[in-house]
C-alpha cells in the first residue's frame, strides 16, 4: 500500500519515450516485466519440446527394448548403435528428462514467465522493483540453458546419475564414465540457481513494497500468494543446493571427499542436501499451479473463492512445513530408522494444507455457474490430477510400505501426477492470461480438443505406472526384460508407451493454437472474462509502464463475483461498491 | 486386473502380509476419498453448470465446514501413521535373534555373499563367498549385513517385501524371514552406473533337508 513515489513518477515518464528504445532494448534486453515474461514462456516451451523428446525415446526403450528408434539411426555412436539406445545413453536420458523439465521447462514458465508478467499487472505496479535484475535473471537463466544442453555435446555424454545425482555414484567420474556431463550439469544448474535467486529476490520485494493503493495483503490474488510463497521458498532453498552442487564439483575436480567415503566423505550428507532442497523444491513447482487454479477456478464459476484466508494460510503452512519432511526421501537410504518415524509423522502433516486446498476448490465450484472454458478445463483437470497425486503420497508416507514401492513405478506415478500434472496449470494459466500477454484470443475449439487428449493420454501413460510399481517394477532400468519376474508386465509397458506418444503427439496441437493466435487470432478485448483482478483494467496487452497516468486503487478482494446488487455478474477491484456483508465471514 | 493390488508379487515372508495389509488399507481409504472428492467435481460441474439467468451464490465460505474437514482429514493421516509405525519399528528397528547371518557386499554390477561358514563367524579360513547366489533355509530368520564397494545399491527382495540401501562406507543390517521354499530374484534398485539395469542375484530358499545338502556341498571336509 504504497503511493506513487517520486521514483516510480521518474521512471513512468522514461517510459513514455519507450518508442524510442531499438530492436535490440525492446525484445532481447528488455527491463520490461512483460517482455521477460513472454521471454521465459518461450525459454520454458522450447525446453519443455526437448525435455518431451528425451522422455518418447526412453519410453520406445522400455516398450521396445534394445530395438532401433525409429527415424534415429543417424545418432552417432557411442550414444546410440544404429538408432538403438545403450544403457549409459538411457541413463542420460531419464537424467536429462527430468533435470530439464523441472529447472529449464516448469521453473521458467510458472515462475519465471507467470511471476513476472502477472506480479506487477496483478498488485498494480508499473513494473519490478529491480527491473535490471530482471533481465539479468533471464538471461543468466539463457546462459545455464545453453550450458546445460552443451553437456549433450561433450565426450563421456551427459549427465547420467539421475537427476538426483546421488553420490558417491555423480562424484567421481570412475563410476559413471561420464566427465564433463556432470560438471557441466552442476555449473549450469549452480548459474540457474543464481538466475533463480535474482528472481526470488525480486519477486519478494515487489509484493511487499509495490501493492497499489488499497491491495492489502488479503486482498491479493492466489496467484500472487503462491508466487510470494514459491519466492521465499526458493530464496531459503537454493543456496543449500548450490552449495552441495559445489561442493560435489570439488570433489570431481578439486579431489576433495566431501561425499567420498574413500577420504572419510559422507554419501547421506550429499541426500540430506539435496532433499533439503529438493522438498521444497516439489512445492516450489506445484504452488503457482495451485495459484493459477484458484484464480481460474473462481473467475469461471463466477463466485467468490471459498475459504480465501484458508488457501492463503494452507499455502503460507505449506512454506514452513516443507522444511521438514525430506527425510521421507531418504526412509531407506540407511539413515537411523527412529528418523523415518519423526518425517512419516510431518509427512502426514503436510498433506493436510493440500487437502483444504481441494475441499476450497470445490466448495468454489459449488453453487456456481460454471462455464466449461478451455482455462477452466484445464484448472479441473489440475485440481483432479492433482488429488491423485496427493492420495498416492499416503501411500509412500507410510513406512512400511514405502519398504516396496520406493524406487519403482509407483514412485514414477506418484510425482509425474504431482509434477507432471502442474502442465495442466501451465495450459490453464497460459489460455487464461494469452489475451493479456498477447493482446488476442486463441482458439478455443482447438483448445478444447488439446484439452481432452491430453488428459485422456496424460492418464493413460502415467495410471499404468501404479499398476507396474505395484508389482515391483524397478524405476531407472534401462530393460525390464532383463527380470524374469517384470517379463509378464511388457504388455502393460507397451500400452504406456504408445500413450505417451500419443500424448505427445497432442501436444503439436496446442504449438499449433499458440502461434496460429499470436498472429492471426481475434484482437482481444481488455476483460474478456469479465474477470475482476487488476491485470483485466490494463490495456491487452498492456504498454510499457502498464497504467496510464495514474495507477489502479484498489477497492475490495480479487474473488467478488456475483455480489447481490450489482448488475454485472464481476466488480473488478478496481471499482468501488459498498460489499453486503455475509455469514461466515 | 482392475484390482491394483492384485498385481503385488506372491509374498513369501513373515512380514510382507503385514505390509500388503496396511497397503490395503491405505488403498480403500485413498480409493474411497478420490471417489467422493472426483464424485463431487462431477456433480457440481454438472449440477451448477451455466444456465441463462441463473447467478452463483454469493459466498466466501463456511467456518464450521471448513474447521470440520481440517480436523477429519488431520485425524485420518494421524491415525495412518500411528498404524504404520509398529510394524516399521518390527522390520527395521527389533531384529529377530539368529544364528543364521549373512554379508551382502555391493559392487558395479553384482552382490558379492559371503557366508560365515560352519563356525558362524566371519573372517575366518571356513568364510565363503558366492558371487550373487544367496541360499537360506525356509522358516528362519536371516541377516544380512550389507555394505557397498563403490556406489549406493539398494538390496530389493520383491516377493520377499524387502528393500535396504547398501552405502559405501557403512554397514547396514537387514533381516527377512522366508515361508516359502522357491527361487526368486534379487534386482539392484538404486541406480548404480550404466549396470545398473541387468544388475541382479537369486534367493534360494531350501526346505530343510535341502538347505543341508546344500552346506554339506559347499563344506564337504565338515
Amino acid at each position: 500500500m504504497m503511493s506513487e513515489s517520486a521514483g516510480v513518477q521518474a521512471a513512468h515518464a522514461a517510459h513514455a519515450h519507450h518508442e524510442e528504445l531499438g530492436f535490440l532494448r525492446t525484445y532481447v534486453f528488455s527491463t520490461d516485466h512483460k517482455m521477460i515474461g513472454r521471454q521465459f514462456l518461450f525459454l520454458g516451451l522450447l525446453m519443455l519440446v526437448v525435455g518431451g523428446l528425451l522422455a518418447m525415446m526412453m519410453r520406445w526403450q522400455l516398450g521396445w527394448p534394445e530395438t532401433p528408434v525409429p527415424g534415429m539411426s543417424w545418432a552417432p555412436e557411442p550414444y546410440m548403435f544404429e538408432g538403438i539406445i545403450p544403457p549409459q545413453t538411457y541413463n542420460m536420458l531419464f537424467t536429462m528428462h527430468a533435470t530439464i523439465m523441472i529447472f529449464f521447462a516448469v521453473m521458467p514458465i510458472m515462475i519465471g514467465c507467470f511471476g513476472n508478467f502477472l506480479i506487477p499487472l496483478m498488485i498494480g505496479a508499473r513494473d519490478m522493483a529491480f527491473p535490471f535484475l530482471n533481465m539479468l535473471s533471464f538471461w543468466t537463466g539463457a546462459v545455464a540453458g545453453v550450458v546445460m544442453l552443451a553437456g549433450f555435446f561433450v565426450p563421456g555424454g551427459h549427465a547420467a546419475s539421475g537427476w538426483t545425482a546421488y553420490a558417491p555414484l555423480s562424484a567421481s567420474a570412475i563410476y559413471t564414465g561420464v566427465d564433463w556431463g556432470q560438471n557441466l550439469w552442476n555449473i549450469s544448474l549452480i548459474i540457474i540457481g543464481a538466475s533463480s535467486l535474482m528472481g526470488s529476490i525480486n519477486y519478494i520485494t515487489t509484493i511487499i513494497n509495490l501493492r497499489a493503493r488499497g491491495m492489502t495483503w488479503f486482498r491479493l490474488p492466489l496467484v500472487i500468494w503462491s508466487l510470494f510463497i514459491t519466492a521465499i521458498l526458493l530464496l531459503l532453498a537454493l543456496p543449500v543446493l548450490t552449495a552441495a552442487l559445489a561442493m560435489l564439483l570439488a570433489d570431481r575436480m578439486l579431489g576433495t571427499h566431501f561425499f567420498l567415503p574413500a577420504g572419510g566423505g559422507e554419501p547421506l550428507l550429499w541426500q540430506h542436501l539435496f532433499w533439503y532442497f529438493g522438498h521444497p523444491e516439489v512445492y516450489v513447482l506445484v504452488l503457482p499451479a495451485m495459484g493459477v487454479t484458484s484464480d481460474v477456478l473462481s473467475t469461471f464459476s463466477r463466485k467468490p473463492i471459498f475459504g480465501y484466508r484458508a488457501m492463503a494460510m494452507s499455502m503460507i503452512s505449506i512454506g514452513f512445513l516443507s522444511w521438514i519432511v525430506w527425510g521421507h526421501h531418504m526412509f531407506l537410504s540407511g539413515m537411523n530408522p527412529a528418523l523415518g518415524t519423526a518425517f512419516m509423522m510431518s509427512t502426514m502433516v503436510i498433506a493436510v494444507p493440500s487437502a483444504i486446498k481441494t475441499f476450497n476448490w470445490l466448495g468454489t465450484l459449488w453453487g456456481g455457474s460454471i462455464r466449461l472454458t478451455t482455462p477452466m478445463l484445464n484448472g479441473l483437470a489440475f485440481v483432479s490430477i492433482f488429488v491423485i497425486g496427493g492420495l498416492s503420497g499416503v501411500f509412500m508416507a507410510s513406512t512400511p510400505v514405502d519398504i516396496f514401492i520406493h524406487d519403482t513405478y509407483f514412485i514414477v506415478a506418484h510425482f509425474h501426477y504431482v509434477v507432471a500434472g502442474i502442465v495442466f496449470g501451465l495450459f490453464a494459466a497460459v489460455t487464461y492470461w494469452f489475451p493479456k500477454m498477447f493482446g488476442r484470443m486463441m482458439n478455443e475449439t482447438l483448445g478444447k480438443i488439446h484439452f481432452v487428449l491430453t488428459f485422456i493420454f496424460f492418464n493413460l501413460t502415467f495410471f499404468p505406472m501404479h499398476f507396474l510399481g505395484v508389482a515391483g517394477h524397478m524405476r531407472r532400468i534401462w530393460n525390464p526384460l532383463q527380470y524374469e519376474f517384470l517379463q509378464p508386465l511388457q504388455g502393460m509397458n507397451q500400452f504406456i508407451s504408445v500413450s505417451a506418444f500419443l500424448l505427445g503427439l497432442s501436444q503439436i496441437l496446442f504449438l499449433v493454437n499458440l502461434c496460429w493466435s499470436l498472429f492471426a487470432g481475434k484482437k482481444a478485448e481488455v476483460n474478456p472474462w469479465h474477470a475482476n483482478t487488476l491485470e483485466w483494467a490494463a490495456p491487452s496487452p498492456p504498454p510499457h509502464g502498464n497504467w496510464g497516468e495514474h495507477l489502479p486503487v484498489v477497492h475490495h478482494g480479487p474473488y467478488e463475483y456475483s455480489v447481490p446488487g450489482v448488475e454485472e455478474d464481476y466488480l473488478p477491484q478496481t471499482t468501488p461498491h459498498a460489499l453486503p456483508v455475509t455469514a461466515g465471514h | 486386473m482392475w484390482d491394483m493390488l492384485s498385481w503385488l508379487p506372491e509374498n513369501v515372508s513373515t512380514y510382507g502380509g503385514e505390509i500388503d495389509s496396511l497397503f490395503y488399507i491405505i488403498y480403500y481409504i485413498t480409493g474411497v476419498a478420490f471417489l467422493l472428492v472426483a464424485g463431487a467435481m462431477i456433480a457440481f460441474v454438472i449440477m451448477y453448470r451455466h444456465r441463462e439467468g441463473r447467478r452463483a451464490k454469493y459466498l466466501h465460505g463456511n467456518t464450521i465446514i471448513e474447521i470440520t474437514w481440517t480436523i477429519v482429514t488431520a485425524l485420518i493421516f494421524i491415525v495412518l501413521a500411528f498404524m504404520s509405525q509398529p510394524l516399521w519399528g518390527r522390520i527395521k528397528q527389533e531384529v529377530p535373534p539368529t544364528d543364521l547371518q549373512v554379508r551382502v557386499t555391493a559392487k558395479q554390477f553384482n552382490w558379492e555373499i559371503v557366508y560365515p561358514g560352519p563356525d558362524g563367524k566371519f573372517d575366518t579360513a571356513d568364510d565363503l563367498q558366492i558371487d550373487n547366489e544367496l541360499h537360506v533355509p525356509v522358516n528362519r530368520a536371516v541377516h544380512v549385513f550389507l555394505a557397498s564397494k563403490d556406489v549406493i545399491h539398494s538390496f530389493f527382495l520383491p516377493q520377499l517385501r524387502l528393500k535396504q540401501d547398501a552405502v559405501p562406507g557403512r554397514v547396514i543390517q537387514a533381516w527377512f524371514q522366508a515361508t516359502k521354499t522357491g527361487k526368486y530374484e534379487i534386482p539392484c534398485a538404486e541406480l548404480c552406473g550404466f549396470g545398473h539395469s541387468g544388475m541382479l542375484g537369486h534367493l534360494t530358499v531350501h526346505s530343510p533337508e535341502e538347505y543341508s545338502k546344500w552346506i554339506k556341498e559347499q563344506w564337504p571336509s565338515r
